[in-house]
């Protein structure tokens, strides 16, 4: 399949139509996404009519920017005005935003046309996107095994070849596990350098909007729109976004890498084996690599879950049946509250929301919230000195390669475990990046994980360029290659 | 330290769930196992090292003070579950006990 970068070329200089190609993604998606269940949500209809407007523009010599008639999946907690977004629960269904997150209209502004609203385990709540109202969504490379979550849909869309872009967020790993799972790029940036207005807040200090794209190029290329300082996010990053297109062809020679010895104990053999080969490439593509020990690092799943549980049952205390969403009628408005909240969330999110209501409550805030906090100083620090001595760490996404559905839905702690190589970056607000570098001993792919210091993307695009232009070929998946098939 | 049924059925009032005996039963045996990983860090003395709530170091942040059209009421009350005279409605919060 075509890159979005080289798709919006053609379309831009009239080779095709931005309709042609539309519509050739919603066709894909008619054909394979039964299997698959990667978007909760098709708007075709407005699709085709954004994509007929594009191609006059073109014909009226305009120029529609670098996306142009590019067709994108969103994560379904990101806001579309008047396109229902749902955040995988029941207690939004029915919700139609009144206006547009920022990156939905930094994406419309560059020439992207958004199909449709991609599957997520409930507010983002999850590493299999298991826990999501609408059931969940297959690994596009073996339908009996999870694509990964908590973007699980954004990233089987694009690994299906439905769309060659999708956004998700990632609050501890949520971008880059499942992109990693389902053999695609996956990119979460520096905290505060995508707006999150309009992003359905989950744990409001780590979470992030990043793309999921077929190639690093494509990743640069979405993160060079979406990103930059917004006045609506109090907390973005008053910067301007670097010149990250050129860094991916920019070569790594002179670079040091480390190879983060804790993102790789413990994980499964063959995805260490996948980290030691990527690590021999770049030496090959003359990097320094060397071996870096950060032992504090194996306190952010602790950290991170009580962390994100604590901010997340702040956030959900809007739902309350009052303003938009779900209402389950009683006689008063706090039996009214906990009706519909006891009827609008699942167990995944009612999980976090009391071990958060617990960690912040009195008696235990200091035991929990405060000595979490503490050890996020505790990570953040420890990779201060290793980016002192290296400018790019090196490690596994995630512990294996994509699992059957069903395995760890009932062991959360099984599940929250999928996210220990990619939460610290969260903790301190570190840019990380997946990238697909061959597959395991089952024939799936493996992502390996490049991690750079606050606005250090363009080293991890520098990386990921070589690593991509060196990782050993994943076959398709046997569903992308059916839907366009069908198609013809 | 561990988490006790009392505990979960305390939390689970606080934020406004409904929990059924079942249920009870087992969030309390998921959520101790869930801090009793925790205990790692629980373990570890970083008196010396400040608390971090966020990774940006910022302080307040202002526009300028202009005014600027925001929502349109009617659109933002469309998605209530009930509305009355352009307000939310609510069913009764304090009240005459019948």
């Amino acid at each position: 399949m075509l890159v979005a970068g080289e798709l919006a070329g053609q379309i831009r200089r009239r080779e095709r139509s931005a309709r042609e190609v539309v519509t050739e993604a919603l066709d894909r998606v008619a054909g394979g996404d039964a299997a698959i269940r990667a978007f909760v949500r098709v708007c075709a209809d407005a699709a085709l009519a954004e994509a007929e407007a594009l191609d006059r523009r073109i014909a009226a010599g305009e120029d529609p920017g670098p996306l142009a008639g590019v067709p994108v999946a969103l994560k379904d907690n990101l806001c579309t005005k008047g396109l229902e977004t749902t955040c995988g629960s029941r207690i939004l269904e029915g919700w139609r935003p009144p206006y547009d997150a920022t990156v939905v209209e930094r994406l419309r502004s560059a020439g992207a046309i958004t199909i449709g609203k991609a599957n997520m385990d409930e507010f983002a709540m999850g590493s299999s996107t298991e826990n999501s109202a609408a059931g969940p969504t297959r690994n596009p490379h073996d339908l009996s095994r999870v694509p990964g979550g908590s973007s699980g849909g954004s990233a089987a869309a694009v690994a299906a070849g439905f769309v060659p872009v999708a956004l998700g967020s990632d609050t501890g790993g949520s971008i880059r596990q499942p992109a990693a799972l389902c053999g695609v790029v996956g990119v979460k940036p520096t905290y505060g350098l995508v707006s999150r207005y309009g992003l359905v807040a989950f744990a409001s200090s780590l979470d992030q909007i990043g793309p999921l794209t077929a190639s690093v190029g494509d990743a640069a290329l979405v993160l060079e729109v979406i990103g930059g300082h917004d006045p609506a996010d109090s907390t973005s990053i008053d910067a301007p976004v670097p010149r990250l297109s050129d860094a991916v062809e920019a070569g790594v020679e002179g670079l040091r890498v480390g190879v983060c010895l804790e993102l790789i104990d413990g994980v499964a053999r063959d995805v260490e084996a996948r980290v030691r080969e990527a690590a021999e490439a770049l030496s090959g593509a003359g990097a320094k690599v060397e071996d870096v020990s950060i032992p504090e690092l194996r306190y952010g799943l602790s950290a991170y879950y009580l962390i994100a549980p604590a901010e997340a049952s702040s956030n959900l205390a809007r739902y309350d049946g009052v303003r938009y969403g779900l209402r389950v009628d009683a006689p008063d408005a706090a039996a009214m509250n906990k009706a519909t909240r006891t009827a609008g969330f699942g167990a995944e999110v009612k999980r976090r929301i009391m071990l958060g209501t617990y960690a912040l409550s009195a008696g235990y805030y200091d035991a929990y919230y405060a000595q979490a906090q503490r050890a996020r100083t505790l990570v953040t620090r420890a990779f201060d000195r290793a980016y002192a001595q290296v400018d790019v760490l090196l490690g596994a996404t995630s512990p294996t390669t994509a699992f059957p559905l069903g395995a760890k839905v009932d062991d959360p702690l099984a599940m929250y475990l999928s996210d220990v190589c990619t939460i610290p970056s969260n903790l301190a607000g570190h840019p990380a990046m997946s990238v697909p570098f061959g597959t395991g001993d089952d024939g799936l792919p493996v992502g390996v994980q490049v991690l750079a210091p606050a606005l250090g993307e363009k080293e991890l695009f520098r990386v990921g360029g070589v690593l991509e232009s060196l990782a050993p070929p994943i076959a398709l998946p046997a569903l992308g290659a059916l839907g366009s098939v069908e198609r013809t | 330290m561990a988490i006790s049924r009392d505990d979960v059925a305390y939390v689970a009032a606080l934020a406004r769930l409904e929990l059924s005996e079942e249920e009870l039963e087992r969030y309390t045996v998921q959520l101790a196992s869930i801090l009793a990983h925790a205990a790692d860090i629980a373990a570890l003395d970083l008196s010396d090292l400040a608390p971090m709530a966020h990774p940006l170091p910022l302080k307040n942040v202002f526009r300028d003070d202009e005014p600027r059209p925001g929502l349109e009421r009617d659109v933002v009350l469309a998605a209530a579950p009930a509305v009355e005279d352009h307000r939310f409605c609510v069913p009764r919060i304090l009240g005459e006990e019948p």
